[in-house]
């Protein structure tokens, strides 16, 4: 079986301007939503309590909301989580009260209005703690993007690792866009996921730009967008399978991995679709903008040639 | 060319059966048990106590599958949750037959049911996360300004002593947030108050402030010492703690110091949470009081008629002993106390410092009681126990004492550490809670393993199908990380959560990928026109490269999560970091040998079935490069 049949190197480069308006529109609304809308940060980050309850029948919202009421709270969320059993209830954090003593409270209100909850899990973080991850997150991305840069930097070429870290940061930009505009819950596990699909996006114009080193090496006569039309045309096949194969398993995640392992999924869903986008349609242009050419890499050759020549005309 | 030498076969070979033997442990999964260990640092598990536990249960008449005894405590294996629960109530009632003071701690817990042998090779089950076990998961924050206050408080109690000790008079000592200043009237007092202090409180750094009538000093605790008494206080915390959580009944509870100032504390299988949280929050205190020795007094006592200001205590081991009610000294004027030795016996002894206003109570009480005995008392939930009775031998001064007498090494030492440990040393707060029902940490492990089989299986399916044998050579390959990932995960006993699982997923759905380029890398070989033989040998060397640098992006990833995630996020790096890591050697050597084993012989290949291989003819632009070679 062969799903691609390729006759001849397909004119990407051609289309350059065309992807990289569309990624750039992209990109733009993704940064609006983030402005306007904001991410929907999880308890983690926010600090606050969380508390998931059970029933053995579906849930009275309105009853639940009406306990917590009676019972002093305020600004709380009642939200079925994953099936009309399961109750999420989310709470603020508020200075004055006892967050330690939440819970419980919460459970007592419960029991006397809305009986029969069965408590599957609370999780309480204080204000200092959310602040450290928030801070701890943006650490990581921020060495996440040192650390790639360098190594292409020394693997390949400077061009290559700026390059490929726009197109990549593109990606996590516009998964947050995602987070923004259907205000999904953005928690640590999704920043997680958004962090290993930058490592694997990068992964992705590591293999093109590997096979662009190679053709360069390989071949004279061609021009720099043919060069990088032919190694994106031959590592296309790749390139969908092995998404496709991740996306396989990701897929599985949505499925069967219920509730909490949802937004994670997702964040990973969106990052494989526009890191096959970015890192083979942005990433090579941009190579291609900031004047990468075949001297970059024959250069030691050229040397002992020009060298020899010398020697020819002595 | 495709052929490995024989140390390559037999490397991998090894690996894969090491891999095999580590993470078997998993499928035998963990069988119930009850464990029984010592409430009280005093308390030792030993093989007595493990005779006990077997004669309980022989006359309850249950049956067990094995008793054995570790540095946790007893534990006996049970056939099932029922027996399992029979026999925690029988032990329960048999080593603790006064519930208001637990001698023991009777807990439920799992072992391992792989057979003995897998056991003694350390190969154990995965160790699972709370998220996957269910029970209660607490960040508690250290009050380090707490501590020090608290600290800063005693020291200037110190300063006042010492200046009246000198014959120095001031107008007043007073701490004013995290200094102490001590005012003067004139400058030659002050000066000598200065040279005083300098010589009795190393810790601190002296300032001199203002003039004319109104003239301070100020005194600051050095950075260094700040920093020992934070240190200090937090392991007196988490010593503290271990204690108390003793008494919940926890069989493998979990208490660390995390970072500069923090304490996690994980109770597997709690949900009790409000108990959890009065007992971690409780505070005990130190007493010394004296002893009523006069004769018949302790006879009346017993008879329930006690002499006036007084009370009747259990001493270690048994006997009653009559205590006064007036307190002599708390345990707030204890600043160490460390297990040694009596310098002229060479008896085992605890040496306890006193601050110097303890000192000079001590000094007196001692001198006023030689011949009479002390009792040391620790006070917990309003219940009292007398830890030691010495008698005075004389008077004792310099804030420096000695326990001796009729104690062995370990009894000094446990009474030190019961000493120290009796109070916190700085108030904490919770700053994160995470409670998780048993129900849903077993819906977790369904539903991560379920993500798991299913991705696997439809990838697998994908590529034995497109890639025919080398789709098979590549899921055995992806196998072998899974076999290998479990087994090193098993083997550093890392836990398990559900990020870490997801992880696992998320690893082999990447981890397909190297395969994918080795195997797209022949093909285009066989494309090119090259014999089967050269082409897999170049395919693996050329897709090498590619493989490697890949790996490094993702790996760099990995680890920044691993650096700066915390709870979950640190869970999901490292596993995804050691997958990475397993990745390359199954995906490069493991099939490679696999593809050798199968191809490698055949002298005359002229067909390998990796699927069509389509050929678009001589068309330009493959053509342009194909010339080139």
């Amino acid at each position: 079986m062969e799903f691609f049949r390729i006759k001849k190197d397909i004119p990407f480069m051609r289309h350059a301007l065309k992807f990289n308006i569309i990624s750039l529109v992209t990109f733009l609304l993704a940064v609006a939503f983030l402005l306007t809308k904001g991410l929907h940060l999880s308890v983690e980050f926010t600090g606050g309590t969380l508390i998931e309850v059970n029933y053995q029948q579906a849930a009275d919202l309105e009853k639940i909301r009406g306990a917590l009421g009676k019972s002093g709270f305020s600004d709380f969320s009642v939200q079925n989580f994953g099936s009309s059993q399961d109750v999420m209830i989310r709470l603020p954090l508020k200075g004055d009260q006892n967050t330690s003593q939440l819970g419980e409270a919460v459970m007592n209100s419960l029991n006397a209005e809305a009986p029969g909850a069965q408590l599957r899990r609370v999780e309480f973080v204080g204000p200092q703690v959310g602040k450290e991850l928030a801070e701890n997150g943006a650490m990581a991305l921020l060495l996440v993007v040192i650390g790639i840069v360098i190594y292409l930097a020394f693997r390949f070429e400077w061009r290559f690792s700026v390059s490929a870290i726009i197109a990549n940061l593109h990606d996590v930009i516009i998964i947050l866009g995602f987070f923004a505009f259907f205000q999904w819950e953005f928690s640590l596990s999704v920043l997680a996921a958004v962090l290993a699909v930058l490592g694997y996006s990068v992964n992705e114009s590591v293999v093109v730009f590997d096979r662009v080193r190679e053709t360069f090496k390989k071949s004279r006569g061609l021009t720099t967008p043919q060069v990088l039309d032919h190694a994106i045309t031959s590592t296309i096949s790749r390139t969908i399978i092995t998404h496709g194969s991740t996306q396989l398993m990701v897929l599985s995640m949505l499925i069967f991995g219920g509730e909490t392992l949802h937004y994670f999924a997702m964040a990973l869903t969106i990052g494989i679709c526009f890191g096959i986008y970015s890192s083979v349609l942005v990433a090579s242009p941009l190579v291609m903008w900031l004047g990468v050419s075949r001297e970059q890499f024959i250069k030691p050759k050229k040397v002992i040639e020009g060298a020899n020549e010398d020697g020819a005309v002595v | 060319m495709n052929r490995y030498p024989l140390w390559k076969y037999i490397t991998v070979a090894i690996a894969l059966v090491l891999g095999f033997v580590y993470t078997l442990p998993n499928f035998f999964g963990e069988s119930p048990a009850v464990q029984v260990s010592s409430a009280k640092a005093t308390l030792k598990v030993d093989q007595k106590t493990l005779a006990r536990v077997e004669d309980a249960l022989k006359g309850a008449g249950i049956t067990h599958d094995g008793i054995q005894l570790d540095f946790n405590g007893v534990k006996t294996r049970l056939r099932d949750t029922d027996t399992q629960l029979k026999a925690k109530d029988i032990l329960e009632r048999t080593f603790n037959p006064d519930p208001a003071d637990p001698q023991y701690v009777v807990a439920l817990n799992l072992l391992s049911a792989s057979p003995q042998w897998l056991t003694a090779l350390h190969a154990l089950p995965m160790y699972l996360g709370l998220d996957l076990r269910g029970g209660v998961h607490f960040l508690l924050q250290v009050d380090m300004k707490g501590a020090l206050t608290k600290r800063l408080d005693s020291v200037s109690a110190d300063l006042r002593t010492v200046l009246r000790d000198k014959n120095i008079r001031h107008a007043g000592v007073n701490r004013e947030g995290d200094r102490l200043v001590v005012k003067f009237r004139d400058t030659e007092t002050r000066d000598k108050a200065r040279n005083a202090i300098a010589d009795s409180q190393p810790d601190l750094v002296l300032a001199e402030q203002g003039e004319g009538s109104d003239l301070r000093l100020v005194a600051t605790l050095k950075p260094e010492a700040q920093k020992k008494i934070g240190e200090f206080a937090l392991k007196q915390n988490i010593t503290t703690l271990h204690n108390r959580i003793n008494e919940l009944g926890v069989a493998e509870p979990v208490i660390q110091q995390q970072g500069a100032d923090r304490i996690v504390v994980q109770l597997p299988g709690v949900q009790d949470t409000a108990k959890a949280k009065d007992i971690l929050g409780r505070t005990a205190t130190l007493e010394i009081r004296m002893v009523d020795d006069s004769p018949g007094a302790l006879e009346a006592a017993l008879a329930g008629n006690p002499p006036f200001g007084t009370e009747v205590y259990t001493e270690r081991g048994g006997q009653p002993l009559l205590v006064k009610k007036q307190v002599v000294l708390t345990g707030d004027r204890l600043t160490d106390a460390q297990p040694g030795f009596d310098n002229q016996t060479q008896e085992p002894a605890v040496h306890l410092t006193l601050d110097s206003a303890g000192a000079r109570i001590f000094k007196d009480i001692t001198r006023d009681n030689v011949g009479k005995r002390m009792a040391i008392l620790l006070i917990e939930k309003g219940k009292g126990e007398v830890v030691t009775a010495p008698v005075i031998r004389t008077e004792i001064g310099g804030g420096r004492v000695q326990i001796s007498g009729r104690m062995s090494s370990m009894e000094a030492n446990d009474t030190a550490l019961l000493l120290r440990a009796g109070s916190l040393a700085a108030p904490m707060d919770i700053v994160e809670e995470r409670t998780i029902g048993p129900s849903l940490g077993a819906d977790n492990i369904k539903k991560g393993f379920h993500s798991t089989l299913w991705g696997f299986a439809a990838i697998a399916v994908f590529m034995i199908v497109y890639y025919q044998i080398f789709g098979v050579v590549s899921v055995l390959a992806l196998a072998s990380n899974l076999l290998f990932l479990i087994a090193i995960l098993s083997l550093l006993q890392a836990t398990l959560t559900l990020p870490g699982i997801a992880a696992i997923a998320l690893t082999l759905g990447m981890a397909i990928d190297a395969n994918v380029l080795i195997n797209e890398r022949i093909r285009e070989e066989l494309r090119a026109g090259m014999p089967p033989q050269a082409a897999i040998s170049e395919g693996y060397e050329r897709a090498f490269g590619t493989i490697l640098d890949s790996n490094i992006t993702t790996l760099i990833a990995g680890l920044a999560l691993l650096i700066f995630g915390s709870g979950p996020v640190r869970g999901f790096a490292v596993v995804h970091c050691l997958g990475i890591l397993t990745s390359i050697f199954s995906s490069v050597v493991v099939s490679r040998s696999l593809v050798n084993l199968i191809y490698g012989r055949q002298k005359k290949l002229t067909k390998v079935a990796i699927g069509q291989i389509w050929k678009p003819g001589n068309s330009a632009g493959t053509a342009a490069v194909n010339g080139q070679k």
